[in-house]
């Protein structure tokens, strides 16, 4: 993930021409995307063991292959209404600083091929919440596409004051 | 990093730890030459290594230091502290400089001319000093190989080559600066490539010794092969002319003098024939390695310099066959570590699998491999094991500076040194052992003078003690010191706010000692440089319980204190306890689980309420209790605060035998009463506690894995695991929970005393004490009803009014024989039970006491005998039970009848039914209550009660036992409430749970009071008001 990373920074280059490959994912009815060199997995619904005095973000953690994964309802994060009980989920793996987490999305889609040129900033008016998780957007056909960062997402010490 | 730069540091930072160690015990034996050749030689390489890779600075210092210490070696100088000091300084530095090299690849600029001056000013002293008597080049035992070959030392006659040139440790230097120089020689640098360089300097310096005429008992022919390899390379005559110049020169900066060198250059030369001409020698060179290997196993310590140096040099760098060991990078370790942690699990989960199978084709190849794992495993632990002593090896420095510094007298005495453990634990201890021993050093031990005072030898002795003990180690810091001042403990607590005057007075010693474990308690009244900074043995406590140890103090003042601290052997694999709550499971670590206790409607052992915090009486301790569901928010029996009738009702079906509802209700609705529940009994250093779980499955053996970053802030959980079924479960941590639940607190010892007196109010059982008077088969009378035991010398027995009586706390105490028959003692001391009422008194005198028995009482056989309610079987043999009321009444007429004169509001004689299975507390009850003036009927159950109301019986009062077999005492009110006569009757709980929330249900259910069992005097209270209401209101 590391080596990764530049290659990810989206709109940092200002190459116009750069691809970026996204798997797509629905976070409440927002399409969000995550860079497709990120993702180790994506998972159907897991036997997840909830944690007990976790934060409200925290599902859970789940067994992948012998490793213990961190299970994230990316709802929770995103500051979005939990989803009614036993609604159809979606997992999407990630590794951030030597560790898993799976990260719990209404739904995933295809992988996306977008390039630099559809790229935005944020917009000022988003919600902080958003504006904190997202690099930014791009204008596709289809409709907008949030550009998550995984390492803010996953970064939890502003988690505090938000709790 | 550069590799070798690496290699150096690794190998200078081991050199320096043993040093340390070395030194210290130099100074205590001034004259060792086993110690002082090695000191020399670890120094030595030290500087030798240095000059290879061109560390200036540290060469610099280090040969200064070595020029000191040669002057020890060869006997010209005295070990005096201050040269030991002075050479502590010179390591300081050097590890000032390695520190840095470490950090920053480079070595630091700095100024160490002072100290160097001061080293060479210390050498020359010595060499003046010392010299002309002792010098006289013989280089003394230990300095020559000789030491460890005990062939007699050679002496090199006086005057030759070899004494001119400095002996053996300057020609060793030379040498080393010679290839030193060589290999920076662009020329010479490539014919070097393949040859072990280390073996090549060793070896050489032994040619040289003999060459120049020093003594030769470890030269061989090694040198020669090595130089065959050089040739190969196309090592030639010119080659070893500018070779000979290096020496020349190496010579010259050791201050060898002129003509020494100059002979010593003509000698060396000669030697080019020799050494060139031979041929390879592939056979040779074999031999060599052989013998270099036979060398390696003994060479750690005690090898002599020469020798030695190229050995243990070679021991690092040489990749030959020769090695018998080789570092490996931890990571590497701690990888495979936990590959087999891995390897380990999925053995077991398919030994899980394959257990549901009874005949499994894989039965026997999962044996295999299940051993073979087991095998793994042990073995790849080893390599993770490490004798205690790596972490004992800064201490006699610690106390050798302490001991200056506080000008004491300490002896550090280490037994157990190489007891192993696991690298990752002894890393954790390693800073608490530390502090604690300079502690012990510091805070511990008087002064000389203050110990002589004492009569106590000038020197006092820390000593360290590891040994192991089950699947533990144990580590014992004991100093004979002034021993912990419970005064002062004491002081300081109260001005630190840790606890108050009151609290203070209630505890033991013991109690008061572990304040010293508490946050920011430090006794020392000086803070020095040393200890007494605030952070102290909460910190040392902390670390080691983290680990999933404990630690002990035991102290005797005046005579020193013992620390003595358990920690587990390993972190990696540990076994665990798995249990339930709610509906999620967890692990809990076995190594903190003492004890499981099962509660249920069947056993002994029920949840009790202290205002309204659930205990469990276990044995004759009350346990403060924790609930694992209500802790981690999983709550969803919390039967009691949402209407316990229901939850009742639910039950009375369902099972027969019902008595829990009245127990379980005091864990705050947290067990499920339909279920049984189970305790585990777990210990944080001194403080035991129970957490309640909803079940108990298996233990498993785990590994332990760290959290998640995000849920390591909560404290209760030290880490996560898979197990063998594949699902994830959290690893709950005891120290966590104890913190989260609360203060650790030591036990109280008002809380034991009363879970005393409550001990007799267990329906199931009740405490008897069994005694022996008159006839020959024993007796028992319930133990709550005893307040004391005496004995009573007999001349201070009188007679008053016919009646025996004694003087007792100051008032007369009338003396009854439980029989006729009974023959009090005529001297000695007679036994007596006391019983004692408000003010008065009533001793029963028996023979002998015999046992305290907790056991169900069953009245086998009723009697009419006075003075005896009946037989029961207690501890398998027939035994009479006392009717205690009797002789109450019989000692005082009015014993019974006295509080109705006295202090209830009116005499009120009515009419009450008592329902209770226990026929001991009808047969006690009963008469208590006729002889209140209450006319009574006893049922033994809710079904005989019923058939009394069928039968048309009325009564004004009715007082039920709650916890009985069949129809409790809550359905008996809800059936008595609902129709018939008696539904207006009052009824009277009497149970030996009286918490607000079981008054609360009681009350739900009808009953208008709740009274404890066996509390007389409430019951006639309420009995008498409850009376005095009903009738105002008819």
């Amino acid at each position: 993930m590391k080596k990764q990373a530049g290659r990810t920074e989206p709109g940092v280059a200002g190459n116009g021409d750069a691809k970026h490959e996204f798997v797509t994912a629905k976070i409440g009815s927002q399409r969000c995307g995550i860079a497709v060199l990120q993702v180790q997995d994506v998972l159907a619904p897991q036997l997840i063991t909830p944690i007990p005095l976790a934060p409200p973000e925290v599902s859970g953690s789940l067994n992948l292959r012998g490793r213990i994964v961190t299970a994230i309802d990316l709802r929770v994060r995103m500051g979005l209404p939990r989803r009614a009980e036993g609604a159809h989920t979606m997992s999407i793996v990630v590794e951030h600083n030597n560790e898993l987490y799976s990260l719990i999305v209404d739904d995933v889609g295809e992988v996306l091929k977008v390039s630099d040129s559809s790229f935005e900033r944020n917009p000022p008016t988003l919600d902080a919440t958003w504006r904190a998780y997202s690099r930014g957007v791009y204008r596709l056909e289809e409709g907008l596409l949030v550009a998550l960062d995984v390492g803010t997402l996953l970064t939890f010490q502003s988690q505090e004051e938000a709790a | 990093m550069d590799d070798l730069l690496t290699e150096f540091l690794t190998e200078t930072v081991e050199s320096l730890e043993n040093l340390d160690v070395e030194i210290v015990r130099l100074e205590q034996n001034p004259n060792d030459p086993e110690l002082l050749g090695n000191i020399f030689r670890l120094v030595h390489t030290i500087k030798g290594t240095c000059g290879f890779i061109g560390l200036s600075r540290l060469e610099a210092v280090a040969h200064a230091g070595e020029n000191v210490l040669g002057n020890f070696r060869e006997g010209v100088q005295e070990v005096t502290p201050d040269a030991v000091s002075l050479i502590f300084a010179a390591l300081d530095r050097i590890k000032e400089i390695v520190a840095e090299l470490e950090a920053n690849e480079t070595e630091p600029d700095g100024d160490d001319s002072e100290l160097i001056a001061r080293l060479d000013e210390m050498y020359r002293l010595g060499k003046e000093g010392g010299g002309p008597a002792s010098a006289p080049a013989t280089a003394p035992a230990e300095a020559t190989p000789a030491a460890a070959a005990p062939s007699a030392p050679v002496k090199a006659p006086v005057g030759s080559l070899y004494e001119r040139a400095g002996a053996t440790s300057t020609i060793d230097a030379a040498v080393e600066l010679m290839y030193a120089k060589a290999a920076a020689d662009s020329e010479i640098a490539p014919l070097l490539d393949g040859v072990d360089l280390s073996r090549l300097q060793g070896h050489t310096v032994e040619y040289v010794v003999k060459a120049f005429g020093g003594p030769n008992d470890y030269f061989n022919d090694a040198l020669k092969p090595l130089f065959a390899q050089l040739v190969a390379n196309g090592f030639a005559g010119p080659h070893f002319n500018r070779l000979t110049d290096c020496l020349a020169s190496a010579l010259a900066v050791l201050e060898v003098d002129a003509a020494a060198i100059d002979e010593a250059i003509l000698v060396f030369g000669a030697a080019e024939g020799e050494l060139l001409s031979a041929g390879p020698a592939p056979v040779a060179a074999d031999a060599d390695i052989a013998d270099d290997a036979d060398q390696q196993a003994p060479d750690d310590a005690d090898e002599p310099a020469a020798k030695g140096e190229a050995a243990s040099a070679s021991s690092s760098k040489d990749t030959s066959v020769a090695n018998q060991s080789i570092r490996v990078n931890v990571d590497l370790l701690e990888n495979l570590m936990t590959m087999v942690s891995e390897l380990v699990l999925t053995r077991n989960q398919l030994l899980q699998m394959v257990r549901k199978h009874e005949d499994s084709e894989f039965k026997v190849p999962l044996q295999r491999l299940s051993h073979v794992t087991t095998d793994l495993q042990e073995g790849v632990m080893k390599t993770r094991m490490q004798p205690i002593g790596n972490a004992w090896n800064k201490l006699p420095r610690i106390i050798r500076d302490l001991a200056t510094e506080l000008h004491k007298k300490i002896d550090l005495k280490m037994i157990g040194a190489d007891t192993e453990l696991d690298r990752q634990v002894l890393e954790m201890i390693k800073d608490p052992l530390t502090h604690m021993v300079r502690n012990s050093g510091d805070h511990g031990l008087e002064g000389p003078a203050e110990r002589l005072k004492a009569g106590k030898p000038e020197t006092g002795t820390v000593t360290l003690n590891a040994y192991h003990e089950g699947g533990h180690i144990i580590i014992e810091i004991a100093d004979d010191g002034r021993g912990i001042n419970v005064g002062k403990v004491k002081e300081k607590a109260l001005s630190n706010g840790l606890a108050t005057q009151a609290e203070l007075d209630a505890m033991s010693d013991q109690q008061i000692r572990q304040f010293i474990f508490k946050a920011g308690f430090s006794t020392a009244e000086k803070v020095t440089n040393v200890s007494g900074r605030g952070v102290g043995m909460d910190v040392v406590r902390t670390n080691i319980e983290k680990i999933g140890g404990q630690i002990e103090l035991r102290s005797a003042e005046g005579k020193g204190s013992t620390f003595v601290i358990k920690i587990p052997l390993t972190l990696a694999i540990v076994s665990a306890l798995i249990v339930r709550a709610g509906t999620e499971r967890f692990a809990i670590p076995q190594l903190s689980v003492v004890e499981l206790v099962r509660v249920s409607s069947v056993t002994d052992h029920r949840i009790e309420k202290l205002n309204d915090t659930p205990v469990l009486r276990l044995r004759d301790r009350l346990l403060p209790l924790v609930s694992l569901s209500h802790l981690l928010n999983l709550g969803s029996h919390d039967i009691l605060n949402s209407g316990g009738s229901e939850a009742r009702e639910g039950q009375s079906g369902a099972s027969s035998d019902m008595p829990v509802s009245g127990e379980t209700a005091g864990a705050k609705g947290t067990v499920r009463r339909s279920e049984e529940s189970f305790i585990v009994v777990s210990q944080v250093g001194t403080y035991t506690f129970g957490i309640v779980v909803d079940a108990v499955y298996d233990t498993e053996e785990i590994v332990v894995k760290p959290v998640a970053p995000i849920l390591r802030d909560i404290g209760v959980y030290s880490g996560n695991t898979i197990l063998g079924d594949g699902s994830v479960i959290m690893i709950l941590d005891p120290n966590g929970i104890a913190t989260a639940t609360g203060e650790i607190t030591v036990s109280n010892p008002g809380d034991q005393a009363k879970g005393g007196v409550d001990a007799a109010r267990s329906r199931d059982r009740t405490a008897l004490l069994v005694f022996k008077a008159g006839s020959a088969e024993p007796k028992a009378v319930p133990l709550a009803l005893v307040a004391r035991l005496e004995e009573i010398d007999v001349t201070t027995i009188e007679k008053s009014n016919g009646q025996l009586v004694v003087q007792y706390r100051g008032q007369l105490m009338p003396l009854l024989s439980v029989s006729d028959d009974f023959e009090r003692r005529t001297e000695g001391r007679q036994p007596v039970l006391v019983f004692t009422d408000r003010d008065r008194s009533m001793g029963l005198m028996v023979n002998e006491i015999l046992d305290i028995v907790e056991e169900s009482l069953n009245i086998e056989i009723s009697t009419d005998i006075e003075g005896v309610i009946g037989s029961a079987v207690i501890a398998g043999k027939a035994t009479e039970i006392v009717d205690a009321s009797s002789y109450l009444t019989r000692a005082y007429k009015d014993w019974f009848s006295r509080t109705d004169d006295g202090q209830v509001h009116g005499q009120t004689s009515g009419r009450i039914l008592l329902v209770d299975d226990s026929p001991f507390f009808r047969n006690l009850m009963a008469p208590l209550l006729r002889a209140a003036g209450y006319d009574v009927l006893t049922a033994e159950s809710a079904d005989d009660a019923l058939v009394m109301r069928e039968a048309g019986e009325t009564f004004d009062v009715i007082v039920s036992d709650i916890e009985m077999p069949g129809m409790n005492g809550f359905e008996l009110a809800r059936e008595i409430r609902a129709e018939g006569k008696w539904s207006k009757t009052p009824l009277v709980a009497l149970s030996s749970r009286t918490s607000a929330a079981d008054l609360a249900a009681g009350r739900e259910v009808g009953f208008v009071d709740y009274v404890a069992k066996l509390d007389r005097d409430a019951l006639l209270e309420t009995l008498s008001s409850t009376l005095v209401k009903m009738k105002g209101a008819a």
